[in-house]
């Protein structure tokens, strides 16, 4: 899984090829880090599928607002370089965002 | 049978890992089901300046660590997994996934979510400005204005922190001004924060912005008069509600949904317990969770000793057993207990003595509807044969009684 910044952002998400599942997520914010192993496992389940990154908002928090993320965790999907589907605070968990990379693959 | 528990705690707040601790260091097989990150609500505050012993510089996730790094230190395993069934009466938890684990004793300790406001807008900006946790969110709010709806501990405490990092922060409280319902610390230090706004008699009737919050409308409950004021977040404070829908049929719950419990934190279901915040209780704190783990997990062992030692040793007993309920306490007990024990003595192997302190084992007393001391109940295959109140034992009773027993 590759590390997303306000300096890679661009190219490595809104200019990739196919489905790009980003993770943002903050140390401070302990639902994220509950989070985290489930992502890790899903990226690992579909790594030949979508291409699959974190981004840590505590460095990078007007890139953060810039994709309308004020709230952790979010799990944001996009596709030539557009945001396609995002899950939020309330909805994301292991199915869900398994199930959701799997209606977009 | 297979996963088999001494005690099953499902909840990894300050309640389950105060359980947890307290059941490890007993020697007991202690699991702890968590489907998230343990420390539950404690984690997600900051500030936590009033657990006793740890005054300054203890954060929330911190303090919470070191619970469960204490717990596991005592051998306690915790798996991650979300209890989706229980039955309270087998003693058995059904996680997502279809494992299932059987416990001598259940300890749940669910915890509460903060409540949701209800009004338009807040559901769909959830994560786009409106949030449940100032620990979690706020650093996306560095330098710009936000309002905070609400006025208890909560409320006010979030308050001052998001100060940290907030331009200003406006608090929407419902009565009159002056009037909080937080803390008399935690108000004065609101007060006195210079970046904090009030805005009294109000509260917060719709939300608004396009993808992300843009600004709020105010309803004054004195004058029903709305007003829109710009803001780039909102964060909510308005109660909690307890995780109890897995439980609900399964133990007794109160109307709003928390689990009944008596003072050894025993829920109407023999052996299973409930701790915590989503407890009927008077203050819901990490302290008091905590206490309420402590309280349920020497519960609990003390339920395994006493039903699992009466099971063993007195129902699945082929032979008559004479249980004495005595205690030795009781100066007539002690008088009484020489007799009692030699008459016994005359049936040798033929029939199984059973010494019960009434004191410690309380519960198969009164399941046993023993309320004198002495009282000598005779049990014959797993069945309440006969039995003899203290004005009643005398050597020959003891002979009657138990001779037709021995056929």
């Amino acid at each position: 899984m590759i590390e997303v910044h306000k300096d890679n952002f661009d190219q490595e998400v809104l200019q990739a090829d196919g489905l790009v599942v980003v993770d943002f997520w903050g140390p401070k914010c302990e639902n994220c880090l509950a989070l985290m192993p489930d992502f890790q496992r899903i990226a690992g389940l579909y790594a030949d599928k979508a291409k699959f990154a974190k981004l840590d908002t505590s460095g990078n928090r007007r890139l953060a607002i810039a994709q309308k993320v004020l709230g952790l965790p979010v799990i944001a999907f996009y596709r030539g370089g557009e945001k396609i589907a995002e899950l939020g605070p309330s909805e994301c968990s292991a199915e869900s965002i398994e199930a959701k990379v799997k209606e977009l693959i | 049978m297979e996963n088999l528990w001494d005690i099953i705690i499902v909840g990894g707040g300050p309640g389950g890992l105060a359980a947890a601790i307290y059941g490890a260091r007993a020697k007991l097989k202690t699991l702890l089901i968590e489907k998230g990150k343990t420390g539950g609500q404690a984690a997600t505050t900051w500030d936590m300046e009033n657990y006793p012993g740890f005054a300054k510089g203890t954060t929330g996730p911190g303090l919470m660590q070191a619970f469960t790094d204490h717990a596991t230190s005592f051998g306690a395993e915790i798996v991650r997994g979300e209890v989706v069934d229980i039955a309270a009466e087998e003693k058995t938890v059904t996680l997502k996934d279809g494992t299932k684990y059987h416990g001598r004793t259940l300890i749940f300790a669910p915890g509460a979510v903060p409540r949701t406001l209800g009004v338009p807008g807040e559901a769909a900006l959830r994560g786009k400005g409106v949030s449940y946790c100032a620990t979690c969110d706020a650093d996306f709010f560095t330098d710009l204005d936000i309002v905070v709806l609400g006025n208890g501990d909560a409320a006010i405490e979030e308050g001052n922190h998001l100060t940290k990092f907030a331009n200003s922060v406006t608090v929407i409280a419902i009565h009159d001004e002056g009037v909080l319902d937080a803390a008399p610390m935690l108000q004065e230090r609101a007060f006195r924060n210079p970046k904090i706004k009030f805005i009294w008699n109000s509260t917060l009737q719709e939300i608004r912005g396009d993808g992300i919050v843009e600004s709020v409308v105010l309803r004054n409950v004195k004058t029903n008069e709305l007003t829109e004021m710009e803001t780039n977040g909102v964060f909510i404070y308005v109660g909690t509600i307890p995780l109890t829908g897995f439980l609900k049929g399964k133990v007794n719950l109160d109307e709003r949904g928390y689990i009944v419990t008596n003072e050894q934190m025993e829920t109407n279901v023999d052996g299973v317990f409930g701790v915590g915040d989503a407890r009927v209780t008077y203050l819901r704190q990490v302290i008091t969770a905590a206490a309420d783990g402590a309280v349920a997990a020497v519960a609990a062992e003390k339920y395994i000793i006493e039903e699992e030692g009466f099971k063993d040793s007195v129902l699945a007993e082929k032979r008559p057993v004479a249980v004495v309920f005595w205690t030795p306490m009781d100066s007539k007990c002690l008088e009484m207990m020489p007799s009692i024990e030699s008459a016994l003595s005359g049936f040798g192997n033929k029939i199984k003595t059973w010494k019960l302190d009434t004191y410690r084992n309380r519960r198969v007393a009164a399941r046993y509807g023993v309320t004198q001391n002495p009282t000598i109940v005779f049990f014959h295959r797993g069945q309440v044969a006969a039995r003899l109140v203290v004005t009643e034992i005398t050597a020959a009773a003891i002979d009657d009684t138990l001779t037709p027993l021995l056929n």
